[in-house]
């Protein structure tokens, strides 16, 4: 006869197991096949150089410098917009159809296609605001994108901290800014970064939405000012991929590695600043 | 004290969660330096009368009341509310600490009302554990996090935590409904020495607790005040039948 206890053990070893082979062997796998077909293509020279030779040959140092400004430029407008939305939705917004017609957008705006932002982006920022195909315009629309889940996660994280925290603070006479300064955001941060590291991984490998509003497609001197175009990764992936007859397939597959080498280490730092808030404040 | 200023005034109080009408018509006199026994069976509008005499109640979107409440005289909604909450203080039912050091749990409020230097601080912190009864069993780990207190000592920190704003009044929410008969005394004492500088207004659902430590005590029941007098007078010969029911224990 089996114990109650080993019947359970053994049902979270199966169960493990199960998902370690649903979602850790194919993620490994994938690299791994990456690897295979594009690893001796990762030269230093692939990293540090422009492309040369119709993009045959040289590296792919203006796309990776392209992708980076462009989280950069994401970050930079996509944060404080989506964090202090959030903090007006949850902190100081009264529950009325104003709010309501808010949630409800966000929600919306989270569903649409990236390719309808690309659209919006060239009209508004490209054509309307006269910033033309520009990191400018790239990261903004790429922001625009990413805001509903940056204001979605910080919502969940500003929500996940106990009530008890405010009233606390506002039984000591704190003001209102007061206590969501110092007894929310600090034990929301671990959940704000979670969530907008996701969104800024997306960002990183979209298409659609630089498409029209910022990627080049050759262009081998690094950017000047947020006036320029840059080339960026999954853009210069597609079209090594479709649009340049006779490539090196271990190009694509380079290409590919280092794009995910990128949402990794941003996965890896926030991991790092998520531990290093998690150390400060405990509950 | 029988001819004191009230501190704390409430005319026609009533207050209501959403249509809910959950306190009726309450006038009541709070006098200083006394400590104000509410008892009564649950849901009776202990804790929602607290909470209307510094707006706590008002963070819940549903909440309205009519009627005037006065404050030294003021009337309440003329104060702004960090002005009021620094002035009346709360302690609530379960301790509630914050996930930072004991330090730092104390330091806040003197923080936010823009005490900047460190020294000031520390000063605070000390006099207020000591006034808590606090200080000598912490002040050699000042940097532990609060919550690995035992929940007597997590409660007389929030009490210290509440005297660090200097408040004129400190509003107890069942202080000590999580806490063991020796916390409770610790907490009690605590009280009775405060009773110097502070008007205090202690909700209990335990009796014998406002028999001991109160010197006036109200009895509420449905959101009505039954009976108000002095302790002694409330638990020996109450005016109201069920005033004497509830604390004879034949309720319900
Ligand atoms: N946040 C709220 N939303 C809606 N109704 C509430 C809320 N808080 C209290 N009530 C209602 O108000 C009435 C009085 O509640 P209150 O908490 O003031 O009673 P209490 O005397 O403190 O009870 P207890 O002894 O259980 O703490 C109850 O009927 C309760 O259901
Ligand atoms: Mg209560």
């Amino acid at each position: 006869m089996m114990t109650a206890k080993t019947t359970q053990k053994i049902a979270f070893v199966l169960l493990g197991l199960g998902t370690l082979l649903l979602v850790v062997v194919p993620i490994l796998l994938t690299i791994l096949y990456i690897l295979v077909n594009g690893g001796s293509a990762m030269t230093w020279e692939f990293l540090s150089q422009p492309p040369r030779n119709g993009m045959k040959e040289g590296g792919i140092l203006p796309a990776i410098v392209g992708t980076v400004v462009l989280i950069l430029g994401t970050m930079l407008f996509a944060l404080p917009l989506g964090i202090l939305s959030a903090v007006y939705l949850v902190e100081y917004a009264k529950d009325n159809f104003f709010t309501r017609l808010i949630k409800l957008s966000v929600v919306n705006l989270s569903g649409i296609p990236s390719i309808v932002y690309g659209l919006f982006g060239l009209t508004l920022f490209v054509g309307f605001c006269r910033f033309g195909t520009s990191i400018l315009s790239g990261a903004l629309t790429l922001a625009i994108m990413s805001l509903p889940v940056v204001i979605t996660a910080t919502k969940e994280a500003l929500e996940s901290v106990p009530q008890a925290f405010r009233e606390v603070s506002f039984s000591l006479g704190a003001t209102r800014w007061q206590t969501v300064r110092y007894c929310v955001l600090p034990y929301a941060i671990p959940g704000i970064l979670t969530g907008t590291v996701l969104s800024l991984s997306r960002a990183a490998g979209e298409t659609a939405p630089i498409l029209f509003t910022v990627a080049a497609f050759y262009l081998p001197r690094l950017p000047h000012s947020v006036y320029d175009q840059v080339m960026a990764l999954p853009y210069h992936l597609y079209v090594i991929s479709t649009q340049v007859p006779n490539m090196p397939l271990k190009l694509s597959f380079a290409t590919g590695f280092v794009l995910i080498a990128i949402v990794f280490l941003m996965n890896i730092a926030s991991v790092f600043l998520r531990a290093h808030y998690r150390k400060k404040k405990t509950w | 004290m029988v001819n004191a200023e009230p501190i704390l005034k409430t005319e026609n109080l009533q207050c209501f969660y959403g249509s809910q009408r959950v306190i009726h018509d309450l006038n009541i006199e709070v006098l200083p330096n006394e400590i104000l026994g509410v008892i009564g069976p649950a849901n009776s509008g202990k804790t929602t009368f607290l909470r209307a005499l510094n707006r706590l109640n008002a963070l819940n979107p549903s909440y309205r009341q009519s009627g005037t409440i006065t404050f030294e005289g003021q009337d309440l909604r003329k104060i702004p509310d960090n002005l009021l909450r620094k002035k009346i203080g709360s302690i609530f039912a379960l301790p509630q600490v914050l996930p930072i050091s004991i330090y730092q749990n104390i330091a806040y409020g003197p923080k936010v009302h823009g005490v900047a230097s460190k020294s000031k601080v520390d000063q605070i912190v000390e006099e207020s554990l000591q006034k808590a009864y606090l200080w000598d069993e912490v002040k050699d780990r000042l940097d532990l996090q609060a919550n690995r207190l035992s929940g007597g000592q997590q409660q007389r920190l929030c009490i210290a935590r509440t005297l660090a704003v200097e408040p004129e009044v400190i509003l107890y929410d069942e202080p000590c409904s999580g806490l063991d008969p020796i916390s409770t005394a610790k907490v009690e004492d605590a009280m009775q020495k405060l009773k110097e500088h502070y008007t205090q207004i202690l909700v209990t659902n335990n009796t014998k607790q406002a028999a001991r430590v109160s010197d006036r005590t109200a009895f509420f029941l449905m959101g009505e005040l039954v009976e108000m007098t002095d302790t002694n007078t409330l638990f020996t010969s109450p005016r109201d039948s069920r005033t004497n029911d509830y604390i004879t224990g034949r309720f319900g």
